[in-house]
């Protein structure tokens, strides 16, 4: 099996690290904040930043350094950051792990970009479960205060530069972006509409910046290494770096995986994580959380890049691959990742309100042996009248399982069906109004 | 009162935010902290030290699964029922609970120790099934280690068995 030289998970791979300062010192840490800081010019960071090729970690992969281009030059008000530190998708767990046990490398990322777009304010909006990643952050941020990396007059500079952990409260949807502001200011969480987008009109009305814990990570290894020695890694020139791929389900060893973008499916999942769990063949896999759409045994050889997972039809997301072995019902597991969509539904826009308890409705009908055929196209067109109508991709997001698992297993829902209406017949239920 | 009880706590809180209302979700947080919920009389106080009214906070509040408007029980069990964690066995799990508590998903026990429910992705994919009480996670659960959990709450308000920083898999020389 190759070994992969691992970037983010690198010092916590070290026998006894503990993710404290002095640990962190040694591994050479904050020495990228040092060299950046009143050095070379924010300008120079952000041009930096382009030429490495890093894209978003979160799961819609943006260039980070033309996100960061977007804020308004010259502009003299406050601006923020925001690390989006809200790991929800299911089946991703890699954010917890940098914080949880590499702080620092979070926050020196944190600091340097809030040095590249000016900002002076930055906030970790967490997840409100993770409290014991919170409270690592705390201390964490609290040491780097006591040592100069932030606060006021960083590193002997002028520059200020303040970070504070703000835990959100359950809820999936604050993971988007301009959810995560309305959450932020003390709101519900829900989906503005775009544009204006926060790079001009962000938290409180101000230019802000949202990237998520993994993009930031990276950061201070882009500095010290160079943008050339990160745009080499993986695919380039779209999908340079490594990745942090977050393995569950039905595998030997599932876990975090860092290895460079572009390997492909197979490699990750039976070299990496070990392969089946048991002798039952691999029937289906999600290579990018709970919203990219499900992909089968024929797609194991796709490599593991953003470009190439979407010409399979599915996305690179977040990182979580999630893999079931034969024997599983793709029903069930559309079920699943349904009711949570059902669940996480900011309700804002009515067809993602009313349609996730639609389609919640019409496949526990099919799974309990009450569907019938007209199901499937109820499913369909619900489907289509929720993707690409709603303010925010969460539209887009909870169709995938449906889709997909018809897509490449429809004889399984006309099998049930089929079971169903040889049991007698009965009346066709149609769904009814939300209820939560 | 919070504000008796925790002044400095919230002066602190205050001063990270240019605008008031951004510090809703803190305040709230120590409220049910303190409280095992959100009380009437929590969103009240909470609204009058923010100036806002008393419905802001409750709209809020009602958005966020994680706040409660009813009384919990000292422990709250919730286990992950999302697609992750069922491959893993969350099902099961949550049956066996159910067994030993005799109590279903959204009850609380007769002596008011334990709270069952079922909630979607803890971001703990890996380590399924799992399970957060209060504010500590339980993974790679077995039902003996279920149990032995279960005992060691009611014995001691707190087990060894509660994860810390997490990573997995674990570093090849940190192995047990």
């Amino acid at each position: 099996m190759p070994i992969y030289e691992p970037v983010l998970l690198k010092n916590m791979s070290q026998p006894g690290y503990t993710g404290s300062l002095k640990d962190y010192e040694k591994a050479g840490g904050y020495r990228a904040l040092r060299t950046v800081l009143g050095k070379i010019t924010p300008a120079e960071v952000t041009h930096l930043v382009m030429k490495s090729g890093l894209r978003g970690r979160g799961g819609a992969g943006f260039p980070t350094g033309v996100k960061w281009g977007f804020l308004p030059k010259d502009y003299k008000g406050p601006k923020y950051l925001c690390c989006n530190a809200d790991e929800s998708e299911p089946g991703t767990f890699k954010d917890r792990q940098l914080m949880e046990r590499d702080p620092h490398q979070v926050l020196e990322g944190i600091a340097i970009a809030c040095y590249a777009i000016g900002v002076e304010t930055a906030y970790i909006y967490i997840r409100g479960e993770f409290v014991l990643g919170a409270n690592i952050l705390e201390s964490a941020i609290a040491e780097a205060r006591a040592a100069g990396y932030l606060g006021k007059a960083v590193l002997g500079t002028d520059i200020t530069i303040d970070i504070h952990v703000h835990r959100g409260a359950g809820a999936y949807i604050c993971g988007e972006e301009t959810a995560l502001l309305e959450s932020l200011e003390g709101k519900r969480g829900l989906p503005r509409v775009k544009p204006p987008f926060p790079a001009i009109a962000g938290l409180y009305g101000k230019p802000t910046v949202i990237n998520n814990v993994e993009t930031l990570a990276n950061l201070p290894h882009i500095v010290n290494r160079g943008p050339d020695w990160f745009a080499a890694i993986g695919s380039p020139p779209k999908s340079s770096g490594t990745r942090i791929f977050c393995v569950s389900g039905h595998v030997k060893r599932p876990g975090n995986y860092e290895v460079p973008m572009g390997i492909t499916a197979r490699e990750l999942i039976f070299e990496q994580a070990g392969g089946m769990r048991s002798d039952k063949p691999l029937k289906a896999f999600i290579p990018g959380g709970a919203s990219a759409p499900f992909l089968t045994p024929a797609h194991l050889d796709v490599k593991l890049d953003f470009e190439s997972v979407a010409q399979a039809g599915s996305m690179l997301g977040s990182g979580g691959v999630t893999v079931m072995e034969e024997g599983t019902s793709m029903v069930w597991a559309a079920l699943r990742l349904t009711e949570f969509f059902f669940h996480e539904s900011c309700g804002k826009c009515s067809p993602c309100r009313e349609g996730s308890s639609w389609l919640v409705q019409t496949l526990r009908r099919i799974m309990a042996g009450q569907g019938r055929m007209q199901d499937l196209e109820t499913l369909t067109d619900l489907c289509q009248n929720i993707a690409g109508r709603t303010v925010c991709a969460f539209g887009d997001a909870e169709v995938s399982p449906i889709l997909s698992t018809l897509k490449y297993w429809r004889h399984e829902y006309e099998e049930l069906i089929r079971a169903a209406e040889a049991a007698g017949p009965a009346e066709l239920l149609m769904p009814t109004a939300t209820r939560h | 009162m919070l504000t008796d009880r925790h002044k400095a706590e919230i002066d602190d809180i205050l001063s990270r935010y240019p605008v008031r209302r951004s510090a809703l979700l803190p305040l709230l947080h120590l409220a049910q902290k303190e409280e095992g919920y959100v009380s009437d009389a929590a969103m009240k106080e909470i609204a009058a030290i923010l100036r806002l009214t008393p419905p802001q906070v409750y709209e809020t509040v009602t958005f966020y699964t994680m706040l409660s408007l009813k009384p919990v029980g000292t422990f709250h069990l919730q286990v992950c029922k999302s697609l992750m964690c069922a491959l893993a066995g969350s099902d099961n799990l949550l049956g066996w609970l159910q067994a030993r508590l005799g109590i279903k998903p959204g009850e609380t026990t007769p002596d008011r120790l334990f709270t069952l429910s079922a909630v979607e992705c803890l971001a703990a994919c890996g380590t399924g099934p799992m399970m957060q009480v209060n504010e500590d996670y339980y993974e790679r659960l077995t039902e003996e280690k279920v149990d032995r959990i279960l005992a060691d709450l009611k014995r001691d308000g707190t087990s060894p068995l509660k994860s810390g920083p997490f990573m997995w898999p674990e570093p090849a020389s940190n192995k047990s």
